[in-house]
């Protein structure tokens, strides 16, 4: 049984919406009644089944609509695909991961037949069958990354490992919380989290660069961020700040729970082992808060959260102007009763 | 999470003996299937059983990254070590099954380089042999300067002249032949990485030529590759599991702490990556440092201690494990 990909926009029209199941795998990023920054570095083994985690590449029901979406701002754009002169190898090494994981995890929609260099890819939600050399560029139409991560969900940044630092040196970024690649390319891992608040002051950079030059092969890592988005618009560039930052001015008591959405990101962190570079995917997950609210647990823990954050952190993620607007939505689902423990629905 | 690596089950797939000191093992995976891809300068670590004992020692892979049917490695035989060496060679034969760990890099090529200078002393060839195949498959730009006792111990030189012919270059102490460093330090186009691998005297000879020939020290790369050294047997408290451990002879810390059923992490076991970091609690004697990652001013502390590779030796020693 394959998915059934959805027809939809994140644009103009915003016709994205989740299904029952995938908002029941939606991964809710918090364990308790409140938020502030930690290492929260796991892992990142197989989860449940129909969970987010059942595949350590995620694809779904939003995948054919999100590559079609990357085309429009690619179009647009070219600068959001960079990829830096001497990343062409760890390029090669992140198509050979999401070819790999995505014939595993969804042999129905996609396969990887390999006869030495020679190798064949069958991608048929997007109607691509490709055989090419490994290694040689000229037999793709693009790059390697560019050409896999048109094919793959999620922004995808590829650092180099060099001199006790990381350096972001290529990447695909057309889903992102307001960052840009074009700004950030061969930037260090200090230099692009400058600023990021209070964390400077935790030494969790420090820490979590510590961690990340260490990662080994055959062992990933992941993590969840999240922030919050006016409309379904996976295209929340600094490029594109006239487009999107409006929106937040939109936001009235009446319209919350179509308009807000919680953005979750999965990132995980995985050693190349050609270029002995870490790739970087960042999966962004939209709902919207009528979405979210059929779940009760969630939509308490949320209020809570939201009602309690640092003012700076609320600044950082952009919700100082709705968030009084958010709140009040949000306090009359929440009586107040316990929430159970973990991420999960009840 | 524990930052060791991963272990694949292999089968010994040929023993070849290279010349008097090396020998060349061969290794392929158990189950028929292909070993994980790795980049030139990556290393295994190789667990060796003899016994109720159990030897840790990294090894760089030595094959190119592009045939990943089998790993290869090297092994200088050494008669005064801690045996590990002279298990390899005494004891391990075609169709034993070893376990090895997942490849791990701690001596990566920096592609960004528009040449690649190589300096190897002896064995530590090794690392070179993989980035050399590396970069020949790219064509990469490299020249590699290869220092040995003599021609008969000169492990892989005439592999590597007839690979790469004047891309190599020899040099034979019996012969009396040196390195011209600084004439050749000082005639690199701009944009030249510089790599080293071999006895510390020599890697601290080319860092110090580096530097004061003004090459930045992002160029500069280099790998030490000294295996534990033997010492006095020592007592040792670990606080956190409440254990006393007796370290032999040949034995390191880090392994008799390990024999105790305690994990710290690990990537190198060589005192260069810095995972098994340990913090001394109390100590009466005198530390051994033999680590490359400690600070002067932390060795002298005596508040921390790489127990991969440095010793203790002393009335008591309590540490926070």
């Amino acid at each position: 049984m394959g998915i059934t990909f959805r027809k939809e926009t994140f644009r103009d029209d915003f016709t994205f919406k989740n299904s029952p199941e995938h908002i029941r795998r939606f991964p809710f990023p918090f364990h308790e009644d409140a938020y502030m920054y930690a290492v929260n570095i796991e892992p990142h083994v197989v989860g449940p089944r129909g969970s987010v985690l059942e595949n350590l590449i995620d694809v779904d029901e939003h995948y054919v609509a999100e590559m079609q979406d990357r085309a429009l701002v690619l179009a647009e754009d070219p600068l959001r695909c960079q990829s830096l002169p001497h990343m062409t190898l760890a390029g090669w090494d992140l198509l050979e991961l999401l070819m790999e994981q995505q014939a595993l995890g969804y042999p129905e929609h996609f396969t990887l037949t390999r006869d030495g260099d020679r190798w064949r890819w069958i991608n048929r939600p997007l109607g691509i069958d490709d055989t090419f050399t490994f290694g040689d560029t000229s037999t793709l139409p693009y790059g390697p990354m560019e050409y896999i991560t048109r094919q793959s969900q999620g922004d995808f940044c590829i650092l180099d490992q060099r001199d006790g630092n990381l350096w972001m040196d290529a990447g695909m970024v057309t889903t992102q919380a307001d960052w840009s690649l074009d700004f950030d390319i061969g930037m260090n891992f200090f230099e692009w989290h400058a600023p990021v608040p209070l964390a400077h002051e935790k030494g969790i950079f420090v820490r979590a660069l510590k961690f990340l030059t260490n990662i080994q092969q055959g062992k990933p890592a992941r993590r969840l961020n999240w922030t919050m988005t006016i409309n379904p618009r996976l295209d929340t560039s600094p490029e594109n700040y006239h487009k999107w930052g409006p929106d937040r001015a939109t936001v009235t008591p009446e319209n919350v729970g179509d308009k807000v959405h919680l953005r979750v990101e999965l990132q995980s962190f995985w050693r190349l082992p050609r270029s002995n570079g870490i790739v970087f995917p960042i999966r962004c997950y939209l709902i919207k808060m009528d979405e979210l609210a059929t779940q009760p647990k969630w939509a308490r823990r949320l209020h809570r959260v939201i009602r309690d954050l640092p003012d700076e952190l609320a600044n950082y993620k952009g919700l100082t102007r709705y968030r009084p607007a958010l709140v009040e939505w949000l306090s009359k689902l929440d009586d107040g009763s316990a929430t159970s423990q973990g991420f999960g629905p009840d | 999470m524990s930052t060791g690596t991963t272990k694949l089950d292999v089968v010994v797939s040929d023993v070849v003996p290279v010349n008097d000191l090396v020998t060349r093992f061969h290794f392929r995976r158990r189950d028929g299937e292909l070993l994980p891809t790795f980049s030139g300068g990556a290393h295994v670590v190789v667990e060796m059983r003899e016994g109720e004992r159990t030897r840790l020692n990294p090894y760089s892979l030595m094959g190119s990254p592009l045939d990943t049917r089998e790993y290869t490695i090297s092994v200088r035989r050494d008669d005064v070590g801690r045996g590990g060496s002279l298990f390899m060679h005494r004891s391990v034969k075609t169709g034993m099954e070893m376990v090895v760990s997942y490849p791990v890099n701690l001596f990566s090529l920096d592609l960004r380089a528009k040449k690649h200078l190589m300096l190897a002393g002896g064995i530590g060839i090794t690392p070179f042999m993989a980035q050399t195949a590396q970069l020949a498959a790219e064509g990469g730009n490299f020249e590699l300067h290869y220092t040995c006792r003599t021609a008969s111990l000169g492990t892989y030189a005439d592999v590597l002249r007839e690979r790469y012919d004047r891309r190599v270059r020899l040099y034979h102490d019996d012969l009396d032949e040196r390195i011209e460093l600084d004439r050749l330090l000082s005639t690199q186009p701009l944009g030249t990485h510089l790599y080293v691998c071999g006895p510390a005297g020599m890697i601290n000879w080319v860092r110090d030529r580096a530097a004061s020939l003004g090459w930045p020290a992002e160029t500069v790369h280099f790998e030490h590759f000294a295996a534990p050294q033997p010492g006095l047997p020592f007592d040792v408290t670990l606080a956190v599991s409440g254990k006393t451990i007796r370290v032999d002879e040949q034995q390191s810390l880090l392994e008799a702490i390990e024999a105790a059923g305690v994990d710290p992490p690990y990537l190198c076991r060589g005192g260069v990556c810095g995972q098994c970091e340990t913090n001394v609690i109390s100590c009466d004697g005198k530390f051994i440092h033999n680590d490359h990652w400690l600070s002067e001013e932390e060795h002298r502390s005596g508040k921390k201690i790489m127990p991969c590779v440095s010793r203790f030796e002393g009335r008591s020693l309590v540490l926070e494990r």
